[in-house]
């Protein structure tokens, strides 16, 4: 049937009004555009991530970038961690002096604490506090170079953004994480057994031999390097939401925020995914 | 004392052939969203040759420059950089081209956390890593005692005026000794002296350098002052391209509103 003659049917109906699809659209339309939205931003992250992997292993190498941003995501985040850490140390002693207490199980004190620390705390407090330190700062920073066309001047000198900006930075968060969860535990352990003898007397020679018993490398390496996918998660996840961004001071601080948000949401759905993996292949 | 300029011309870099132009744009289309900006448009330009684009605001004028440089993709159409189209190409490919161009844009874009002379050197840092830090210095001193800011290499962007940033963009635009300069409204918030001590400074380095440029703008006196062709853009194509004197003959009513502001 040719378009005229549906056009001429159409019209010998007058009485029968046009159907209106305004309610059908305004409850299809929103979820619609939601989904349409969910694997569009995917899709894009998914273009973002193979152009960072294609600069990040061709040359030239931006050492010197790299450098100053180990800096940036390591030694700035370290005091940082360290004071969380020593904070969450003082926690766990003073939660499972008590919680022991109450089943007789006060002998099983450090254990408790070494492996709660190394195992779940140090490495998703570590993960949560570089997020927000960290992916707020380059989600910010590299929003605001989009805004300002800094990231379009840099690519208009000949320079690849991709690898200068977002290799650099994802590699640092991907190296200095692990590191930063070191010093967590290290912190939250030696901030655990100072609560725990200002009660009573434990020696820290003491507390360690009792705590690190029996434990093998894979009860411990597996949950600390694991956080070098929070450190990718971080990265990706902040200059993937920097360098898209749109919209001026009001797209800046919408980076930001979208950086930790994001950033802090994957690296807990990981975390879950992640401590399955290590209890099917390492425990 | 010859000048980095003067260098330039006799490094060999700019011996192209004559017949190719440096910049051909083919029939380009390119629409945002809903919103078609630029609708079936053609240029070119040869060495030493500089074309100004002018236009009402919002006709597509920096899309246009955008497109040459790569920082966007034509929907349909050809830009062809010394002969070869750049539609596809890999960004590190992109590079390659894009260190014959230069590229000052509308606001400078200066980087924030460098010096003046951080933001001329920046290039040079990674394009011309022969050179030792001591002679990429003397260059950067050199470039900017060319536009009178040798004193604020240590300045901040944020420490200058609108105008010095400008120079400075267009410094660190020259720094690669590029064959191609694109400039995006250049004197777009210059007070009037400064505007035509800017264009004074464009034709001194179009007549020492031997560039092809394009100059994007809606300031018809600069156009006139820097360009020996001129095109007028309105509604995404171009309504007349020529000399100022084929505009002012022209007929187009648009062409004489536009003459006439």
């Amino acid at each position: 049937m040719s378009g005229r003659g549906f056009t001429a049917n159409a019209n010998l109906n007058p009485a029968l009004p046009v159907r209106d699809n305004v309610p059908v659209r305004a409850v299809f339309g929103p979820v619609a555009g939601l989904f349409n939205g969910f694997f569009e931003w995917f899709g894009s992250l998914g273009v973002f991530t193979w152009q960072v992997v294609k600069a990040a292993v061709t040359p030239p190498f931006e050492w010197r970038e790299l450098i100053r941003q180990l800096d940036e995501v390591g030694s700035k985040s370290f005091p940082l961690v360290v004071m969380a850490g020593a904070a969450i140390g003082v926690i766990i002693s003073l939660e499972a002096r008590y919680s022991l207490s109450r089943f007789g199980a006060k002998s099983m004190f450090s254990s408790t604490l070494v492996y709660s620390v190394i195992q779940v705390m140090g490495p998703v407090l570590t993960g949560l506090v570089v997020s927000g330190r960290v992916g707020a700062g380059m989600g910010a920073e590299l929003a605001s170079m989009k805004v300002t066309e800094q990231i379009d001047a840099i690519e208009a000198s000949a320079i690849n953004p991709y690898r200068l900006l977002a290799a650099t930075r994802i590699l640092a968060c991907i190296l200095m994480l692990p590191l930063l969860t070191l010093a967590t535990d290290a912190f939250a352990l030696l901030s655990g057994w100072f609560a725990q003898a200002l009660v009573e007397p434990l020696s820290f020679h003491q507390f360690i031999s009792n705590g690190f018993r029996g434990a093998t490398f894979n009860a411990f390496l597996p949950p600390t390097f694991k956080t070098a996918v929070y450190g990718l998660i971080i990265g990706l996840i902040a200059c993937f939401q920097g360098m898209r961004t749109s919209g001026g001071a009001a797209g800046v601080g919408r980076a930001a925020t979208n950086s930790v948000v994001l950033a802090s949401l994957f690296l807990i759905l990981a975390d879950v995914v992640m401590v399955k993996f290590i209890l099917v292949f390492f425990s | 004392m010859a000048t980095v300029f003067d260098n330039a011309m006799r490094s060999g870099n700019t011996q192209q052939d004559n017949a190719v132009p440096f910049v051909a744009v083919e029939n380009v289309h390119k629409t945002f969203g809903l919103h078609r900006v630029l609708n079936g448009v053609s240029l070119s330009v040869n060495r030493g040759e500089t074309l100004a684009v002018l236009g009402r605001s919002g006709t597509g004028k920096s899309v246009l420059l955008r497109l040459i440089i790569g920082l966007e993709r034509p929907d349909s159409g050809s830009v062809c950089i010394h002969g070869q189209d750049i539609a596809g190409l890999a960004i590190d490919r992109m590079g390659e081209i894009r260190k014959k161009m230069g590229y000052l844009f509308q606001h400078a874009a200066l980087y924030d956390s460098l010096t003046v002379g951080g933001n001329v050197a920046f290039p040079m840092e990674h394009h011309r890593r022969d050179l030792s830090k001591a002679q990429r210095n003397d260059r950067v001193r050199q470039l900017l005692s060319e536009v009178g800011m040798e004193g604020d290499i240590e300045k901040m962007p944020s420490d200058i005026s609108g105008g010095m940033q400008k120079r400075v963009g267009l410094v660190r635009a020259l720094a690669l000794e590029p064959e191609i300069l694109l400039l995006d409204e250049p004197t777009a918030g210059l007070d009037p002296i400064s505007s035509a001590e800017f264009n004074e400074l464009i034709l001194k380095l179009q007549r020492e350098r031997q560039m092809a440029s394009i100059v994007v703008t809606h300031d018809l006196h600069s156009a006139k002052a820097i360009a020996g062709r001129l095109a007028l853009l309105n509604e995404g194509s171009v309504v007349i391209e020529g000399t100022f004197d084929d505009l002012q003959q022209s007929s187009i009513g648009f062409v004489k509103e536009f003459l006439s502001q």
